[in-house]
């Protein structure tokens, strides 16, 4: 038995053979051939068992798909045949000597630089199918094997480099049970694609085409990013009861997703989801979350040439606040620099990055970049329910700045005749134990405070969390961090203003019996861990949880909290 | 040697799907088939030499049939352009 570790991509647990859906190594060079008959030879047998090959495919295209899915394959057939291709390469054969691969790759280079130069879109693109049936035959001369997924007749788990959007097109999805790929991550197209299909994937593995062969048994992990390749009877076993317990676990917590989220005794808190873009929406929905806690608009600028526009950016948030149909949307202003970086935003060489310039020190130093972003939230703030917040504040002067010009914008705006929601509330991030600190003058000022808690832990632990060597320290338990969280609350409640959690932390289910005793009003995690929490929160008293909470306060260890915690909830 | 002269009628011009069926028509005939425009010609039998023209709704183009068996493919052909609406 072997092991593979790879990134999560989407839960659940898939037992199956391994189908490897790897394109071959097609290159090959030019030669010259003595036996100009042979070699003729060999591409008409090329020719005729890529067309054997096409009509296999296109029968069970048929039977599994639509006419018209087979009907491409029809017209790769006819390529196959066509006299003005194959002419031409067995002459270029005979007067030059050379290899059926070179002549093969010559002839159809003419006809697919013709097709592409066409200003017809259609026929532009047919350049793609030309290239396909020239693969296809040159496969067979070079004796490689292109997979076909369509002849998949069993479950499978599929095992690739990477899966395009054309590749997964043509799984069927009734025998596809997981994806393994070598690279990726949780927003690559296939972690996408296996979510939206609801089966387990683990991606950016590293290895899976390399380490696994046609027909191993594969356990696909899709919980813990495992994939285990040839296991033992044993571990199959503990498996299958291991996919059992998810199975039941899901549909426990489907009837949870139009419920409200109650403790046992009755007080109600509010889940949220953290999304990076409004194509996270779907999912937010689908687990029945109650808001968006944290829209990270850093994504919106990331992977990209040039500043996104004002429209492009009100487009995005207007998607997001009308398609959360009224319920709270919390858009966080840019957070870049740290460890994100922008091509077209020159920032100058940091020796500590995390203590720099970066989130809103950059915004207010460069106020047009962050204007442009404020004007875009307000015009979609008549969409549904804004709350804007701000990254990274350390001081008083820095919220009220940052304010001031949210306000200049909005009275400008209104001046202008742009509608502008009269409430949105205007928060701030508590990620530097300084404003946890002050978190009562603080309160005075702000609607609301969302705790980040992985900065605010590494803040106050001192200890770069991309560090290895310290990581030890990134203590989410540790008394100091609970301290510094139970006098945000306290604060914040003492001004009748709201708390919110949105870092790693909120979504732990250590952290949530802690933090419902210390009066978290909202939890925002990522979108699946939603009803898993929801369900939790049912088992769990707010009175109980006061109690198990001002104790955990008082102790010494992050490691007693963690005992104290399972002892508490067991 | 049989001729016609034609016009493509068909909205989308002669694309992938009817060029298939033309060239899937041509080829068991043993006569030389050709489509020709004012600038090009193609062989019939050939669905990339067909494609090639790249004939959209309005192009003019003559079929051309030359051989043993003109009659019964000119026959064929001509009856496959108007019944499948692509040509006139």
């Amino acid at each position: 038995m072997t092991h593979l570790t790879g990134i999560a991509a989407s839960d659940g647990i898939a037992i199956a053979k391994a189908y490897r859906f790897v394109q071959p190594d097609l290159t090959f060079s030019q030669t010259q051939v003595q036996d100009i008959e042979a070699e003729q030879q060999r591409l008409t047998a090329a020719l005729t068992k890529a067309g054997q090959e096409l009509v296999a495919i296109q029968q069970q295209t048929l039977e599994k798909f639509s006419a018209e899915e087979a009907a491409i394959f029809e017209a790769h057939l006819l390529v196959v045949n066509d006299p003005e291709l194959i002419g031409p390469i067995n002459q270029k054969i005979a007067d030059e000597a050379v290899n059926a691969e070179f002549a093969l790759h010559e002839v159809s280079s003419m006809f697919v630089t013709l097709f592409e130069s066409m200003d017809d879109e259609y026929m532009s693109a047919r350049a793609s199918d030309i290239k396909d049936v020239t693969n296809r035959i040159l496969a067979h001369l070079l004796g490689v094997h292109i997979p076909n997924p369509s002849n998949i007749s069993d479950q499978v788990i599929i095992v690739a480099n990477d899966l395009t959007p054309s590749e997964t097109a043509q799984l069927d999805r009734n025998f596809v049970l997981g994806f393994i790929t070598d690279i990726g991550g949780r927003t690559s197209h296939s972690a996408i694609m296996a979510r939206s299909l609801e089966i387990p994937a683990v991606v950016g593995t590293g290895a899976a085409t390399t380490s696994i062969q046609d027909g191993d048994l594969l356990i696909v992990d899709g919980l813990s990013g495992q994939v285990l390749v040839n296991p033992t009877a044993d571990v199959i076993a503990a498996y299958h009861e291991k996919a059992q317990n998810f199975h039941t676990q899901q549909v426990e917590w489907s009837t949870l997703v139009n419920e409200q989220t109650m403790s046992k005794d009755g007080v109600h808190v509010e889940l949220a989801a953290n999304i990076g873009s409004p194509s996270d929406l779907d999912g937010v929905l689908r687990h029945g979350a109650e808001g968006i806690g944290l829209y990270r608009t850093e994504f919106l600028y990331m992977g990209r040439e040039n500043l996104p526009s004002e429209d492009e950016q009100f487009t995005a948030y207007k998607t997001v606040i009308e398609g959360m149909k009224g319920k709270p949307v919390v858009i966080r202003t840019l957070d870049i620099g740290g460890d994100k970086h922008l091509p077209y935003l020159p920032l100058q060489e940091e020796m500590n990055p995390f203590l720099g310039h970066r989130a809103i020190r950059l915004c207010l130093d460069q106020p047009e970049l962050f204007r442009t972003q404020l004007r875009a939230l307000l015009r979609a703030s008549v969409y549904g329910n804004l709350k804007i917040m701000f990254p990274m504040i350390a001081t008083i002067q820095e919220f009220r700045d940052a304010k001031a010009i949210l306000i200049e914008e909005q009275e400008k705006l209104v001046a202008t005749g742009v509608a502008v929601s009269a409430d949105i509330e205007i928060g701030m991030m508590v990620e530097i134990p300084a404003t946890a600190v002050m978190a009562g003058i603080f309160a005075k000022e702000v609607d609301f405070f969302s705790i980040g808690t992985n900065d605010l832990i590494q803040y106050t632990m001192a200890a770069d969390r991309m560090n290895e060597k310290v990581s030890y320290l990134y203590q989410p338990y540790n008394p100091a961090i609970l301290r510094l969280i139970q006098m945000v609350i306290h604060a914040a409640h003492q001004e009748q203003k709201w708390v919110g959690m949105c870092g790693e932390m909120a979504g732990d289910e250590l952290a949530v019996p802690l933090l419902l005793g210390l009066g978290l009003d909202e939890f925002s995690m990522s979108a699946t861990s939603i009803l898993k929490t929801r369900s939790l929160l049912k088992h769990l008293s707010v009175k109980d949880m006061q109690a198990l909470a001002a104790e955990a306060l008082q102790l010494a260890t992050a490691e007693e909290v963690i005992e104290k915690v399972k002892q508490a909830v067991k | 040697m049989k001729t016609q002269q034609f016009t493509v009628i068909d909205p989308l011009g002669i694309h992938a799907r009817p060029a298939s069926q033309l060239v899937a028509k041509a080829t068991p005939f043993t006569s030389a088939i050709e489509v020709r425009t004012e600038e090009k010609a193609a062989n019939l039998k050939s669905i990339l030499g067909v494609m090639g023209l790249a004939l959209k709704q309005g192009s003019q183009f003559t079929l051309y049939v030359e051989g043993e068996d003109e009659e019964q493919a000119f026959e064929a052909l001509a009856t496959l352009l108007t019944e499948m609406g692509l040509a006139q």
